[in-house]
C-alpha cells in the first residue's frame, strides 16, 4: 500500500504525481529509443504509424475525451495538413516550416468548423463534422490547380537542413520526438486553467457558464487545439508516405480514430497513446493468429473488421474507461492492496457509460 | 447605492407569467432571502440574475452598471457566483479540481502561454491552489478532497458547490436552497458557514430557501413571492407574519374550518 504525504501544492501540479512514475517513464522513453536498433524496419513502419495516430489521437481526446465535443470529421483537419505541408515543401518551404504552418491552418479551419459547431451537441454535431470531412475531401479532389486532383502528390521526405528523414530508421526518431512534444503540450494545457475549462465543458455547460466559463470561446479552442494536433500528424504522414491522394482521407478513417479513443479510454492521455497502439497492431495480431485458426474461420472474409467492430462494442458495454481505466484498476488493486473495494469504480463506470460522451 | 437593483423584472413563458414586475435591491453586505411557495418564481429570479434567461421587462443592475443584456460568462466574471438547487457540479473531477474551477474568472494566463507551462502560470496555479486549500479547509472538505464528485454523500456535494462558488471570489453569492437535502448537523455548519461568508470574506448573499428557521435566524431581509408577484419585502419576523405570505403558504382561513 503506498502512503502520501504531501508537503507542497506543486506536488498537485507537477507533470508526474511520483518520483517512481518519472523514473518509469523516462525508462520508457529509453526503451522507445533503443528499440529501432533490434526491430526490422517493418516493425519500425509499424511504430511510425502508431506514433503518428497516437498524435491524432491526442488531438480527439483533448476535442471528444475532454471538451466532450464529438466529431467525425478529424480526417479533413489531417487531410489539410498532409496537403499544405506537401504543398509548401513542393514550394520550396523547409519542413520545419511546413509542418507548423499545416497544423496552424488545420487549427483556423477548425475554428471556422467551430463557430456553427458551438450550437450544435451531440449527434448534431458528429452529422456536422462528417459533412466538413466529405468537402475536405471533394476539395481535394477538385482543386486540381494545387492539389492535382485524384492523380494524388508525391511528397518528398521530411529533412531538416541537409539532413534527410528518409529511412524509417531515421523517421522513427523525429516522429517520436514530435509525439512526445505533443504529448507535454496537452498535458500542459490539461493542468492549467484552459484544460479544466474544456473538462468543464464536457461535465455541465450550466455550470461551466455559472463559473464564467465562455462556452463559445472554449469550444472553438479545443477545436483548434484539435485540429492544430491532427494536422501535424497529416504533415508528418504525408511525409512519411510519400505519396497522397484525396481517397486516403475518407471520412471512414475518422470512425477509426474515434475507435482508438473509446479503446484507450475517455478523458485520458495514457488512452489516447494506448488506444491508437491497440487499434494499429491488432491487424498484425489478427493476422498472425489467423494461421493457428480453422480453415473456416481464417479464410473468412472481413474477419477484421468484424473483430475491430467487437472490440469496441466489448470496451463500451464492459470497460467504457478503456484500456487506461483499466490499468488504472489494476494498479488500484495493487495500490491500497488488502483494502481494495469492489465497488470503488462503480459510479464513474455507469457515469461513463450513461453521459453525453 | 444598492449594490444589486432589479426593477420589474418580467418573465413569461408563453401565456404564463412566471415573474410579474419584481423590484427589489440589495445592499452591500447584507443577506437577503427570497421565500414563497413552490412555483413562486425563486429559482426563476436567479436564473434570471445569472442570465440563463432573457427577461420580457425590465432591467438588472449591479454596481450601476446594467447586466441585463450580457452573456452568462460575462454576469460572472462580474462577480456573481451561484449554486444550483439540483447541484451542478463537474460530477467526473474532484473535489480539488471542482473547487480549482471557481479559480477561472481569476486567471491571468493565456493558451500560449500554458502550453508551455510558463513561470507565471506556474505561480498561477500555485496561488490558486492555495486558495482552493483554504476553502477546503474552511468548509471542512479535507477528507473529500480527492474523490471524484460522482462517490460523494449528497451533502457534501451541496457543500462542495458553495466552495467552487467562494473560490470565485464573488461579489454576490446566490445560493439555491442550500440547506434542502442536508441532514440536520449539516444545516447547522451551513448556518454558520453563511455567516462566516458574510462576515469574514465581506460576501453579499442573496439566498433561495424553504427552511423557515434558516431564514429567520440569519436573514437581514426578505422578499416573499407568490406566483411571480411580490407580496412584501422586510425583516424576516414581519414578513413571516404578514397575513398574505401566511395565506400563500397555508391558503385561506377557510380551509382550517
Amino acid at each position: 500500500m503506498r502512503f502520501e504525504l504531501k508537503r507542497s501544492y506543486w506536488e498537485d501540479i507537477r507533470i508526474f504525481r511520483y518520483r517512481s512514475d518519472f523514473r518509469w517513464y523516462m525508462a520508457l522513453v529509453f526503451l522507445l529509443l533503443v528499440l529501432p536498433v533490434f526491430i526490422g524496419d517493418y516493425y519500425i513502419s509499424q511504430f511510425n504509424v502508431v506514433f503518428i495516430y497516437s498524435i491524432v489521437s491526442v488531438g480527439m481526446m483533448l476535442l471528444t475525451g475532454f471538451t466532450g465535443q464529438l466529431s467525425l470529421g478529424h480526417v479533413g483537419f489531417f487531410g489539410i495538413g498532409s496537403y499544405t505541408s506537401a504543398i509548401l515543401v513542393s514550394k520550396g518551404i523547409p519542413f520545419l516550416l511546413a509542418m507548423p504552418l499545416a497544423g496552424l491552418l488545420a487549427a483556423a479551419i477548425g475554428i471556422l468548423v467551430a463557430l456553427p459547431a458551438v450550437r450544435l451537441t451531440g449527434m448534431y454535431l458528429a452529422i456536422m463534422t462528417i459533412g466538413f470531412a466529405f468537402i475536405v475531401e471533394e476539395v481535394l479532389a477538385r482543386w486540381e490547380s494545387l492539389t492535382r486532383g485524384n492523380m494524388g502528390m508525391v511528397v518528398e521526405p521530411p529533412s531538416i537542413g541537409p539532413f534527410e528523414f528518409d529511412s524509417e530508421f531515421s523517421f522513427y526518431y523525429l516522429a517520436l520526438l514530435i509525439l512526445i512534444l505533443s504529448l507535454l503540450a496537452a498535458r500542459n494545457i490539461l493542468r492549467s486553467p484552459t484544460g479544466r475549462a474544456m473538462i468543464s465543458i464536457r461535465d455541465s455547460e450550466v455550470a461551466s457558464q455559472a463559473i464564467g466559463v465562455n462556452l463559445m470561446k472554449f469550444k472553438a479552442v479545443a477545436f483548434a487545439l484539435s485540429a492544430f494536433f491532427t494536422g501535424i500528424a497529416g504533415s508528418l504522414s504525408a511525409h512519411k508516405l510519400s505519396f497522397i491522394s484525396p481517397e486516403s482521407f475518407n471520412f471512414l478513417e475518422s470512425v477509426k480514430y474515434l475507435a482508438m479513443i473509446i479503446i484507450g479510454g475517455l478523458g485520458s492521455l495514457h488512452g489516447a497513446v494506448l488506444g491508437a497502439a491497440f487499434l494499429l497492431f491488432l491487424p498484425g495480431v489478427i493476422i498472425a493468429v489467423k494461421e493457428y485458426l480453422p480453415h473456416a474461420i481464417a479464410s473468412q472474409p472481413g474477419l477484421e473488421p468484424l473483430l475491430m467492430g467487437l472490440v469496441i462494442v466489448l470496451f463500451i458495454l464492459f470497460e467504457p474507461m478503456g484500456l487506461y481505466g483499466r490499468w488504472m484498476k489494476v494498479k488500484h488493486y495493487f495500490e491500497f492492496f488488502p483494502l481494495y473495494k469492489k465497488d470503488t469504480f462503480k459510479r464513474v463506470k455507469s457515469y461513463y457509460k450513461a453521459e453525453k460522451h | 447605492m444598492a449594490l444589486l437593483t432589479v426593477k420589474d423584472m418580467t418573465l413569461r413563458f408563453g401565456g404564463l407569467t412566471a415573474l410579474n414586475s419584481v423590484s427589489f435591491d440589495v445592499e452591500k453586505g447584507e443577506i437577503y432571502s427570497i421565500i414563497g411557495p413552490n412555483g413562486a418564481g425563486k429559482t426563476t429570479i436567479f436564473n434570471c440574475l445569472s442570465r440563463f434567461y432573457n427577461l420580457d421587462e425590465g432591467t438588472i443592475h449591479i454596481n450601476d452598471r446594467d447586466i441585463t443584456k450580457i452573456s452568462p460568462s460575462a454576469v460572472s466574471n462580474m462577480g456573481i457566483a451561484r449554486t444550483f438547487q439540483n447541484i451542478e457540479l463537474f460530477k467526473n473531477m474532484s473535489v480539488l479540481d471542482n473547487i480549482l474551477l471557481g479559480r477561472h474568472r481569476k486567471r491571468s494566463t493565456n493558451l500560449l502561454k500554458e502550453i508551455f507551462f510558463t513561470k507565471a502560470v506556474k505561480e498561477q496555479e500555485m496561488r490558486s491552489h492555495l486558495r482552493a486549500e483554504e476553502i477546503i479547509d474552511f468548509l471542512e472538505l479535507q477528507q473529500y478532497r480527492d474523490q471524484m464528485i460522482a462517490n460523494l454523500p449528497y451533502g457534501a456535494q451541496k457543500t462542495v458547490e458553495i466552495g467552487r462558488a467562494l473560490a470565485m471570489e464573488p461579489e454576490i453569492l446566490l445560493l439555491d436552497e442550500p440547506s434542502s437535502g442536508m441532514t440536520m448537523e449539516e444545516t447547522e455548519d451551513l448556518s454558520f458557514w453563511i455567516t462566516d461568508i458574510k462576515e469574514a470574506f465581506g460576501i453579499t448573499i442573496i439566498i433561495v430557501e424553504h427552511n423557515m428557521g434558516l431564514v429567520t435566524s440569519l436573514s437581514d431581509r426578505v422578499l416573499a413571492l407568490s406566483f411571480g408577484e411580490p407580496i412584501t419585502i422586510g425583516k424576516p419576523e414581519a414578513v413571516m407574519e404578514h397575513p398574505e405570505v401566511m395565506k400563500a403558504y397555508l391558503g385561506d382561513e377557510g380551509a382550517f374550518a
